[in-house]
């Protein structure tokens, strides 16, 4: 038994990472080293206006006062920050009328990626922002949504065409000071996306940004925006890719939501950048800051997250609730295997009256990966009637990885009623004797009982994503527990 | 606001000019650690909100206040000291008395109980026992990154040691009476060690006062080392005035099978921080760790627990509860630490906490660090108030609104009480915990000074 366990573990571990190819494109990248006229480069680069730029160098003189935090439970190497290149490019912009004028390389990379890039794949029914080496590449359906109001585009096209809207809006939620991976993407962002939806609209579909890092050496910076504004109702999804490399990659991105009254945002992320490989080389370090304010009454927003990928995760999608009744959500499996790391889980702060919020977090760890949950949840001392429960369990494959809770629980009304439980545990010999009794091959049981376990967060991401998660969870955990 | 360094400054100063005194009648061995501690202090400092696990307390008021020197008690005090009767009616106990710190001389400095057991002066017993001394003080200790601790071992001169020989059961429990009084403000420091042996079974009972209303501040080490098939019980019930703070350290190293359970009861205190460290160093071993706290006005309680396991099926058992009245906050940090090779282990832990006004305020830190993977471990915090549908249960049978209140918060804190297992004391705390809870009980009813 034992034995089987052992090599089902490693045929897992032996499992490949299919997006690991990569695509050779033209790119247009600057130099390594990050200066002041790194930052000035990058802005004079995308023809940005001088608020913009003002943002950056505010951003990039904080940040050089900044030092990388290291309260994490990780195990960072050394990161030379002058040894990135901020700005990379597929070489051909501007202006696509069409996806017939889309680079052919590209456009196969995004084939290999399933994702649906062609308008005429309209049963996909996503519009998708495709983000390669930082850099917005195509969006679909821009003229469908522009239908209703709804603005879908590449943060930079934002820049450009909404200056006044993004002028309103960047920075509240996430300041350029608060913490030193956003200040650095405040810095040296290249692009992102942007979406605005109307008063009183609900997106008629799904919208999704679609990450890629292509190019070696460089960091991946985005920053995305997204305003609902009063009883608007938008589903976001964003998914994330990069080739396999010995050196490790930084990405560094910033998510700021604004929800007004009565407006719901829902964002899902299936996140599965490159590993690195079974011994621990190369691999994306994911720090990302995410935060969304649910600033009217009675909004609501909801993160659901599914973390495969990356070496080293560090992210905390957060939610602020500001206006009465508003409500917080956060869903989250993350899965470590070989040496992988995660930090992650979110904060609730709670601020306005008789605001609710839900944290289920479900971590798998196998391997030799590291697994934590850090949250906090905060009830600020007029937040009467503030709801919130907690739950996070923890699942252990095998015998030398490691699973951590670090909730902080901080509350400050009499009212407030908060509630947190964890409970770490591996999967039960009887429940696979229960399984194998009924003929259900221990593989079969393992992905069935690890299904299950994920299943409550799964339930949350919107069917195309449901579907993936599912299959990203089969390929890195099958049948590697016993 | 004077700044950290000051702030260390001030102890560092202390120790230069009176190492002399604070050392003279400790044995050779235990001052051989004070030069390193001293060195760990000044790196370390006094923790501030920065460090981790003092998060959510903030020991400037009370280490910012310029204390005098304190030595020695006088004989006078020693005398008052003798005075002080336990007010545990029932309570049939081994006692004895430390006064700031110090044991006193009157009563001889080291005695021997019933079947061998022997207490007293720890400077006393460094001398007497020094074998003793040298296999376990400052061993358990090791490797930790408190300042305060470092501090403690760097100047603290006295303490109770307690020796428990091998299979010897005391059918009494013994009590520590720690009494603080003085006509100045003073900041004490004293440091216990406890042996108890393999096979024997020992209940112990420190009960922490203040005799005169000046500003104190007290930091308490205590070693014990819990012997293989040992049971070692300690309760520790505090009830200080609201100008006076009260930091304890206790470390309890265990060996194979043993059971050791910790209860910490704070009725009363200024600033109380309790930090509560269970190792686990052999297999089968099992602790318990309870706390209880109720405060109101400004006062503050920090319950601080770690429990390593280290060794395999080891377990351990949290629960700590608490009301928080008036403008008090608490906080709360409970780490269990499940080293790679601590397989079977189960490790629950549980912290409950009730706000009963707007201005108190509770801050919770449940935390889980598991790098084994045959293991049971879990965790729950909660914070809210008094359950609405109970409330309204008893209230619909007749019982007025403040009974029914009344009999939920009894409740909710007798869950830890009824795991003190010397009944006299036991039915002392409920009733104290019952006059604390109708507002009966401030702190003065019950003590000899008649201050205000």
């Amino acid at each position: 038994m034992e034995k089987d366990q052992d090599k089902l573990l490693n045929d897992v571990t032996s499992g490949e990472y299919k997006y690991g190819f990569y695509t050779d494109i033209e790119t247009d990248s600057i130099a390594r080293g990050l200066t002041e006229d790194t930052v000035k480069l990058i802005s004079a680069k995308k023809s940005e206006p001088d608020w913009l730029l003002d943002f950056r160098l505010k951003s990039f003189r904080q940040w050089q006062t900044m030092k990388m935090p290291a309260w994490a439970n990780l195990k960072i190497p050394h990161i030379d920050y002058q040894d990135i290149i901020y700005y990379a490019a597929p070489r051909q912009r501007p202006a696509l009328a069409s996806l017939d004028e889309l680079d052919p390389e590209l456009k196969k990379t995004f084939d290999k990626l399933g994702i649906p890039l062609e308008e005429q794949k309209h049963l996909a029914g996503v519009a998708v922002d495709a983000v390669m080496d930082s850099v917005s590449v195509k969006t679909t359906f821009r003229e469908t949504l522009a239908e209703s109001g709804i603005i879908f585009c590449s943060f930079s096209e934002a820049v450009k065409e909404y200056p006044e809207l993004v002028r309103r809006y960047l920075g509240t939620v996430v300041p350029y000071t608060d913490n030193f991976f956003a200040t650095l993407n405040s810095a040296v962002f290249s692009d992102g996306s942007f979406c605005y939806i109307p008063k009183g609209v609900r997106c008629p579909m799904e919208l999704s940004t679609y990450f890629r890092i292509n190019a070696a050496n460089t960091g991946q910076f985005e920053r995305t925006l997204l305003v609902a504004d009063e009883e608007a109702y938008v589903s976001y999804l964003e998914g994330c890719t990069a080739p396999m490399r010995d050196e490790n990659q930084l990405h560094a991105a910033v998510v700021e939501i604004i929800a007004e009254n009565n407006a719901e945002v829902k964002y899902s992320t299936v996140q599965n950048w490159y590993p690195g490989d079974k011994d621990g080389k190369g691999g994306i370090f994911n720090f990302v800051t995410k935060r969304g304010m649910c600033r009217g009454e009675n909004s609501k927003i909801s993160w659901t997250q599914v973390e495969t990928g990356s070496a080293i995760t560090w992210k905390y999608p957060s939610c602020i609730l500001k206006g009465d009744n508003s409500t917080g959500e956060f869903y989250s499996v993350a899965v470590t295997n070989h040496h992988q790391q995660a930090d992650t889980g979110t904060k609730m702060i709670h601020i306005g009256k008789n605001t609710k919020s839900t944290i289920v977090s479900k971590g798998i760890s196998a391997g030799l990966g590291q697994n934590s949950y850090r949250g906090l949840v905060k009830v600020l001392r007029n937040a009467s009637g503030a709801r919130n429960f907690s739950q996070c369990d923890s699942l252990l494959l095998g015998s030398r990885c490691g699973a951590h809770t670090f909730p902080y629980i901080e509350v400050d009304n009499q009212t407030a009623i908060v509630e947190h439980e964890a409970t770490t545990s591996k999967i039960g010999e009887d429940q696979i004797f229960y399984c194998n009794q009924r003929g259900i091959s221990t593989e079969d049981a393992i992905a069935l009982i690890v299904n299950g376990y994920a299943r409550e967060v799964i339930n949350k991401l919107p069917m195309e994503f449901a579907v993936e998660a599912q299959k990203l969870l089969q390929i890195s955990l099958e049948g590697s527990v016993g | 606001m004077s700044t950290q360094e000051e702030r260390s400054g001030r102890y560092l100063d202390f120790y230069r000019d009176n190492i002399e005194r604070i050392s003279e009648n400790s044995s050779p061995y235990i001052n051989s650690f004070r030069q390193n501690a001293i060195e760990e202090f000044k790196k370390l400092g006094i923790p501030t909100r920065k460090n981790e696990s003092y998060r959510y307390t903030n020991l400037d008021t009370f280490f910012g206040h310029p204390y005098s020197s304190y030595f020695m008690p006088s004989e006078p005090d020693f005398v008052k000291a003798e005075e002080f009767r336990c007010d545990v009616t029932d309570l049939d106990a081994h006692g004895v008395v430390l006064i700031n710190g110090f044991y006193p001389t009157i009563t001889g400095k080291l005695r021997e109980l019933p079947g061998g057991i022997w207490i007293g002066s720890l400077s006393e017993a460094s001398r007497k026992f020094s074998g003793m001394i040298e296999q376990h003080y400052g061993r358990y200790v090791n490797g930790n990154s408190d300042g305060l601790v470092h501090l403690n071992t760097a100047l603290a001169s006295d303490g109770v040691f307690l020796w428990i020989p091998e299979g010897v059961s005391l059918g009494k429990p013994i009590q520590i009476v720690n009494l603080v009084n003085s006509d100045q403000d003073i900041f004490n420091q004293h440091r216990n060690l406890i042996i108890a042996e393999k096979n024997s079974d020992i209940t112990l009972i420190i009960c922490d006062h203040t005799l005169s209303p000046q500003k104190f501040l007290t930091n308490a080490v205590t070693e014990i080392h819990v012997g293989e098939n040992a049971h070692f019980n300690i309760i520790r019930v505090q009830n200080e005035h609201n100008n006076a703070a009260k930091i304890t350290h206790t470390f309890i190293h265990q060996e194979r099978n043993s059971v050791a359970t910790s209860n910490n009861i704070t009725l009363h205190g200024g600033l109380v921080r309790n930090s509560t460290h269970h190792y686990l160093g052999g297999v089968g071993a099992e602790c318990n760790s309870f706390g209880l706290y109720l405060s109101d006005k400004f006062q503050h309680v920090d319950n601080y627990v770690n429990v390593d396991h280290a060794f395999p099926s080891c377990k351990s058992n949290q629960l700590f509860k608490g009301v928080l009245d008036d403008m008090a906050t608490g906080a709360f940090n409970g780490r269990i630490y499940v080293h790679p090779d601590a397989q079977g282990t189960m490790a629950y832990q549980k912290n409950s906490s009730i706000l009963l006004t707007d201005d108190a305020k509770m801050d919770t830190k449940p935390q889980l660090e598991i790098y084994a993977d045959d293991v049971k471990c879990s965790h729950g915090a909660t914070v809210g108030q008094l359950d609405e549908n109970a409330l309204f249960y008893l209230r619909s049978r007749g019982i007025d609104k403040r009974q029914a209140r009344l009999m939920l918060m009894f409740g909710f804190a007798h869950e830890v009480l009824q795991n003190i297992n010397v009944e006299a004391l036991r039915e002392r705390m409920d009733n104290l915990v019952m006059q604390r809870l109708k507002g009966e009980l401030s702190r003065c009813a019950s003590c000899m000074v008649k201050c205000v």
